[in-house]
């Protein structure tokens, strides 16, 4: 392969350009293989006759998912806590963040001795779950808010675009008799949205995923989020077939026909995961912006 | 001694001991110059406050918690438990390695983490490598999206549909299987414990491949371009550039990421194999952050699940430190 000819070029591009797009299908064709799978009919699938195209197409499987109240209870309860959880965050993280980013901060040194310490020493399952019971918020909403309000991570990463944004600006908003706060809130934030942004982002994708803390941490069903209530479907058959079983009308006896286990599981799947799936392409860009600076974190 | 200074602020100051004293005099008005400070500071200390104590609460409360890994906690004990336990030392980790669990937990957080760095490190390298190849700038931006994707879908789902291709119901993988004739049953992937192991390397080669080679694709990007037309007027092809070129540029980081790999051997990720564990392949699947939490919350032994995990931090951080060492003796490079 030493010499370089053009003939060996375009073979190498063509090969190099196949084994990307073979890439590409074994990472989408599971997404893709799962939503014909939805919807389809049951036995029809099962029998193999679907696998790019659904053969025989039915709604059943998400008109039975979309029957099931503890499915809506659990999506309820992801949609919460994404929504207060992301907006909490960000708030206590960036104030923290734009303090933090001030020259002259006393006891900063203290604050990021402490952050660092966070970052690499943890407690373990066992002494958060015992400080959780004495804090009293085992099986409480507030579990899925308080331990995730504040990230020394995302402190660094908030600030180092905050340093960016001109001192000027900020002493001449302090002449003009605004307070911290004011200067936060009216020139910080509008500077730097698009790190709120990409940031923002990833908090949400966490708590929409998130399956641990509410496994762990509460037992209540009113608690139970979306990808738990998944968990069980996907892993017990009893969960899946129990959600087409109860039929009472026609229409509903005639959709448990219809499905099985495996096609409720993956309409069930891609319910919790459509609204990933749906906003990745339009919202990439700020995903593709917090990318490098999210996978220094990982 | 002489009985009198001036401090900082050139007043004359006349005092009737000795300079240690004068000095407690000074640091004395420091302080209260920077508690002065804080207080002008007030509205800016009162951003930082929320955190600092979400952090003592959320962070440094746990870490005390760590001691009843030495002693006898249960818990009707309490919160005065956390205090008040008798201490039994090292008991609950000598309990663990004469267990029987002990050869199987570690055996397969060993055997699964040590099998995916063999197999995945590299992989993710080679496809950095060859992704960076690709001319057509949409097409390479395209792939790279693609391959973030799974990344970001929980493993509850992407779990849940690894098991819908694997189905022994008439699932895709069986069936291509069976109509290629190299099997005649299907198989039963996921009941089966000795795939365990590769299943789990797979799978989360698949979900995390593009992502973790984000790091390697901004590091070529950074590569020096006259580098490479030096080496092709030198006549070297492809290859040759890859590996004399673009690897060497790239140590830093491939030895960067490489101690953050070794480190990372005694954890597994809980959520993936938490989705992908069943009672039929437990054998092969149960690893340490899966025992822990049944060990500690399913059958409530605090003191001892809580030795458990210590240990795994313990082992993690002798590992980075053992990698780190050995990876400034023979590169040069190194985290610290």
């Amino acid at each position: 392969m030493a010499i370089v000819g053009k003939k060996d070029d375009r073979l190498f591009r063509t090969l190099n350009g196949l084994g990307m797009a073979l890439l590409i299908f074994v990472t989408l064709f599971p997404f893709w293989y799962s939503t014909v799978g939805s919807f389809s009919e049951g036995l029809d699938f099962t029998r193999g006759n679907s696998v790019f195209w659904p053969n025989k197409p039915t709604l059943a499987n998400y008109r039975i998912v979309f029957r099931n109240s503890e499915i809506l209870q659990s999506y309820r309860v992801t949609i919460a806590r994404t929504i207060v959880g992301t907006i909490s965050h960000l708030v206590i993280t960036s104030l923290f963040a734009y303090a933090f980013s001030r020259r002259g901060l006393a006891g900063k040194k203290i604050y990021a001795t402490m952050g660092v310490i966070t970052m690499f020493f943890y407690g373990g399952l066992i002494p958060t779950y015992l400080l959780f019971k004495t804090l009293s918020i085992l099986n409480t909403f507030w579990v899925f808010i308080l331990p995730a309000l504040f990230n020394f991570w995302n402190v660094i990463i908030f600030s180092s675009f905050f340093r960016e944004i001109p001192i000027s600006i900020n002493e001449s908003a302090k002449m003009d008799g605004a307070n911290e706060y004011t200067i936060y809130a009216r020139l910080i934030i509008p500077l730097s949205t698009a790190v709120f942004a990409a940031l923002g982002l990833f908090t949400a994708v966490y708590h929409w995923n998130d399956f641990f803390i509410s496994l762990v941490f509460t037992t209540r069903r009113e608690l139970q989020v979306m990808q738990v209530y998944l968990l069980k479907v996907i892993q017990t058959r009893e969960a899946a077939s129990a959600m087409a079983g109860g039929s009472v009308t026609p229409q509903e006896a005639g959709d448990a026909r219809a499905s099985n286990t495996r096609t409720i599981q993956m309409a069930t799947m891609l319910i919790a995961a459509a609204p990933i799936l749906a906003l990745y392409p339009f919202l990439q860009k700020y995903f593709m912006k917090g990318v490098l600076i999210g996978s220094i974190k990982g | 001694m002489g009985l009198v200074a001036t401090d900082r602020h050139g007043t004359l100051r006349v005092t009737m001991s000795e300079s240690a004293v004068l000095q407690q005099d000074f640091s004395k008005r420091l302080r209260e110059q920077k508690r002065g400070l804080f207080f002008r500071q007030i509205d800016l200390q009162s951003m930082i406050l929320p955190g600092v104590i979400a952090m003592i609460i959320f962070n440094f409360l746990p870490l005390y918690g760590l001691t009843i890994a030495f002693k006898n906690y249960r818990v009707i004990m309490g919160v005065e438990g956390f205090f008040t336990a008798p201490w039994v030392g090292f008991k609950h980790f000598t309990d663990f390695f004469s267990s029987q669990y002990f050869g199987r937990v570690v055996g397969n957080t060993l055997g699964i983490n040590v099998l995916g760095l063999a197999i995945r490190f590299p992989l993710t390298i080679v496809f950095a490598l060859f992704l960076n190849e690709v001319v057509h700038s949409g097409f390479k931006r395209f792939v790279q999206t693609v391959s973030y994707l799974p990344h970001f879908i929980s493993w509850v789902i992407f779990g849940g549909i690894i098991m819908q291709l694997l189905s022994i119901e008439g699932g895709v993988v069986n069936n291509f299987l069976i109509w290629l004739g190299v099997i005649e049953e299907p198989i039963f992937f996921m009941g089966e414990p000795r795939f365990f192991w590769f299943l789990a390397v797979f799978t989360g080669m698949l979900k995390e491949i593009g992502w973790n080679a984000i790091l390697y694709l901004a590091a070529i990007a950074g590569v020096d371009l006259q580098l490479y037309e030096a080496a092709i007027v030198d006549g070297a092809g492809r290859f040759k550039r890859m590996w004399y070129i673009t690897i060497p540029s790239i140590a830093g980081t491939i030895v960067i990421l490489l101690i953050f790999a070794i480190s990372g051997i005694f954890n597994s990720s809980f959520d993936q194999i938490w989705v992908l564990q069943n009672s039929l392949n437990v054998s092969r699947s149960e690893v340490i952050a899966t025992f822990v939490y049944k060990v500690g919350l399913t059958q409530m032994r605090f003191s001892y699940a809580t030795a458990v995990g210590l240990l795994q931090s313990v082992f993690a951080v002798f590992m980075l430190m053992g990698a780190n060492f050995i990876s400034k003796r023979l590169t040069d490079r190194g985290l610290f």
